[in-house]
């Protein structure tokens, strides 16, 4: 049955995955494993959207059914079960610049982020430059990222990277740039360490970054 | 315009007639020459869509640029005080001296969503910095088990179900009974119980209210357009509108996030509802592109963009009903005008659709490569793109002219206007004219 709920997971079949996760907590299945096929579903859907086999619909719908699931599980689980975790490849804290509220590009590199083993902290949007530095503070993240979908925003991304490196914290985070209108001269403008223009390039941005150490 | 057998004409006399009536507007030119350039740029813009331009034009679609550009004026300025919208407003063209004019309207009026309480965006001085344009603030405002209330009846849903949602003041709204009711006598009664209702009579006193400021600031938007385009002699291109209806539903009524999910979870109705939403969209284009003796329909596409959906899905759930809205138009003589936001690399050979015909749609692109767009759809359609708004922000004019001389060169002239990516909310003035002055040069 796990089999069938990993492929009713990775063909978007949500009634029939989550009947099927049902059906295997009330027949005592280890719900562990339920997680564990869940995880492995979920990171074959991501290969498929990075091989530009599934787009964003794939993306929604899986996190859509990965919450169900979650949520479905989390009650069998032994507290300290729950609370075990994979190790992370590092932390990011993630957000989108003052004067803009888009959060769908966002979202989308935080879902990717997350499953190629990211610990992500989503601060939100429209977040000042001086929220930046106090969650930086607080959260100590090895990136920080900053999105936006308006070219009004180049400035405050400026402004956040100005902002990080004088409250001294510059040395301690990498900075990454993204959303649609980014390229390598609105980095150059803002100071940024880097960008991507997509999450799929952001994924493997931070994984170079982190291997560097 | 409206000639006296219009019903009578096919769609190719239509576009005749409207283009005629466009070229030769109900406007008196400040001077011979601006009427003279007025009459060779629309002649280029004609000759553009048929593919044998011998120059090529420049094309600006303008946001709350010229608010940054006129010193010491700010975006809520512009949406609320309307010498302020002017002064800026003119100061931008007269300076920029573009080729065409963005009409004023684009901005809007700040006091008639204030009276309406509008919540579906975020405005200078109303959520967003009084420096920041206008943003959506996306929310599931239609819920996914509404769809048969909204293709049964789509104004009666829009009135009672959706506008008391979006605009504060109208809530008393949801309180009406559909107009549909009213049949006998004894209907009219029983209809217009509701309507005393103090609720409901609040909503209608805000709406005319809205009305009124709607009517100050159409004066002045229209006192402003005129006096650029009579000095100038530059053309709109942008007056008339219209969606895709899978944007219609999906930027503002579902949501971005809904609309994706109902690809699986209720595609029938999706495809319905869209079905539905085609004949309201021609309307809206045709009615107000006639209004403002407009060839153009310009049609903002966002969620059909490379990354949104697959190519089989864009087949499936986004062009057909836009392509329905697009010949539609275009049987009424008009053209079409995509504005194909985002990248379209991966899927603008569909836009190539054997069923639209040569020199009748008009493809602006946003981060669209020119070369693949021009090897797509080159043969049959005119396109415009793309030096992009990051560049004009950030790059050097130098850097900007380099660019317009290699799209130039790689686009070739016939069938091409020179534009920019997404519409100008901020920019580089130097790099601005920059991009003016390559298109004259290197365009001639």
């Amino acid at each position: 049955m796990l089999e069938d709920f990993k492929k009713a997971l990775i063909n978007m079949e949500e009634e029939e995955a989550l009947d099927l996760a049902e059906k295997m907590l009330q027949q005592g299945e280890d719900p562990l494993k339920i997680l564990d096929a869940t995880k492995n579903a979920v990171e074959t859907v991501g290969k498929k959207y990075e091989e530009g086999e599934y787009f964003m619909p794939e993306l929604l719908m899986t996190g859509e059914i990965l919450n169900q699931v979650t949520e479905k599980v989390k009650p069998h689980l032994e507290e300290k079960q729950a609370e075990e975790g994979a190790q992370k490849l590092g932390k990011v804290l993630i957000g989108t610049v003052k004067g803009d509220i888009h959060d769908i590009g966002k979202n989308i590199v935080i879902f990717m982020l997350d499953i190629n083993g990211f610990e992500v902290k989503d601060i939100g949007e429209d977040v000042p430059p001086e929220n930046f530095v106090e969650e930086i503070k607080n959260f100590q993240p090895d990136v920080v990222g900053m999105s936006a979908l308006l070219t009004m925003a180049f400035d405050a991304m400026k402004e956040t990277v100005e902002a990080i490196n004088n409250a001294g914290l510059g040395d301690n985070v990498k900075t990454i740039i993204g959303g649609a209108p980014v390229n390598d001269e609105v980095v150059e403008y803002t100071g940024a360490d880097g960008w991507a223009k997509n999450a799929v390039e952001a994924v493997s941005v931070l994984k170079n970054w982190v291997k560097e150490g | 315009m409206m000639v006296e057998n219009w019903n009578k004409l096919s769609p190719e006399e239509k576009f005749e007639e409207r283009f005629k009536s466009w070229m030769n507007p109900d406007i008196t030119f400040a001077s011979d020459k601006a009427k003279e350039n007025y009459q060779q740029i629309t002649q280029d813009w004609k000759d553009a869509l048929a593919l044998k331009n011998k120059r090529v034009r420049s094309l600006l679609n303008v946001g709350f640029y010229p608010a940054k550009y006129a010193e010491g004026i700010t975006c809520e300025d512009i949406m609320y005080d309307y010498n302020k919208l002017g002064e800026a407003w003119k100061k931008f063209h007269f300076d920029f001296q573009p080729e065409n004019i963005m009409s004023s309207f684009i901005i809007g009026s700040g006091k008639v969503l204030e009276i309406l309480d509008y919540q579906l965006y975020q405005w200078p001085g109303q959520g967003v910095d009084k420096n920041s344009g206008y943003q959506t603030l996306e929310k599931e405002y239609v819920k996914g088990d509404e769809y048969d209330k909204l293709i049964n009846d789509p104004s009666g849903f829009w009135m009672r179900h959706y506008m008391p949602r979006i605009f504060g003041s109208l809530k008393g709204w949801a309180n009406m009974d559909p107009f549909t009711d009213i049949l006998e006598l004894p209907n009219v009664g029983a209809h217009m119980i509701p309507v005393g209702i103090p609720d409901v009579q609040e909503s209608f006193k805000k709406y005319l209210e809205a009305g009124q400021e709607a009517l100050n600031w159409i004066s002045a938007v229209a006192e402003i357009d005129n006096e650029i385009v009579s000095q100038l002699g530059v053309p709109h291109i942008v007056q008339g509108i219209s969606k895709a209806p899978f944007d219609s539903l999906g930027d503002t009524l579902r949501g971005t996030r809904p609309i994706l999910l109902d690809i699986f979870r209720r595609p029938e109705k999706l495809q319905k509802a869209m079905d539905a939403l085609v004949p309201l969209m021609i309307d809206m284009g045709v009615r107000s592109s006639t209004q403002n003796n407009n060839p153009f329909v310009f049609i903002p596409l966002h969620k059909g963009a490379d990354g949104f959906l697959s190519r089989e899905d864009f087949k499936k759930y986004y062009w057909p009903s836009l392509k329905a809205v697009m010949l539609g138009l275009i049987e009424e003589g008009l053209v079409p005008y995509l504005f194909v936001e985002g990248s379209y690399n991966e899927r603008v050979d569909i836009l190539n659709d054997p069923d639209l015909p040569s020199g009748k749609v008009f493809y602006l692109f946003d981060d669209t490569d020119m070369v693949k767009a021009k090897k797509a759809l080159g043969e049959r359609f005119c396109i415009a793109g793309n030096v992009s708004a990051s560049m004009l922000n950030v790059g050097t004019p130098q850097k900007v002219e380099e660019n317009v001389k290699r799209l130039i060169e790689d686009v070739g002239k016939e069938g091409f206007v020179l534009s920019h990516g997404v519409a100008l909310d901020d920019a580089n003035a130097d790099n601005l004219k920059a991009m003016l002055e390559a298109t004259r040069k290197y365009g001639q």
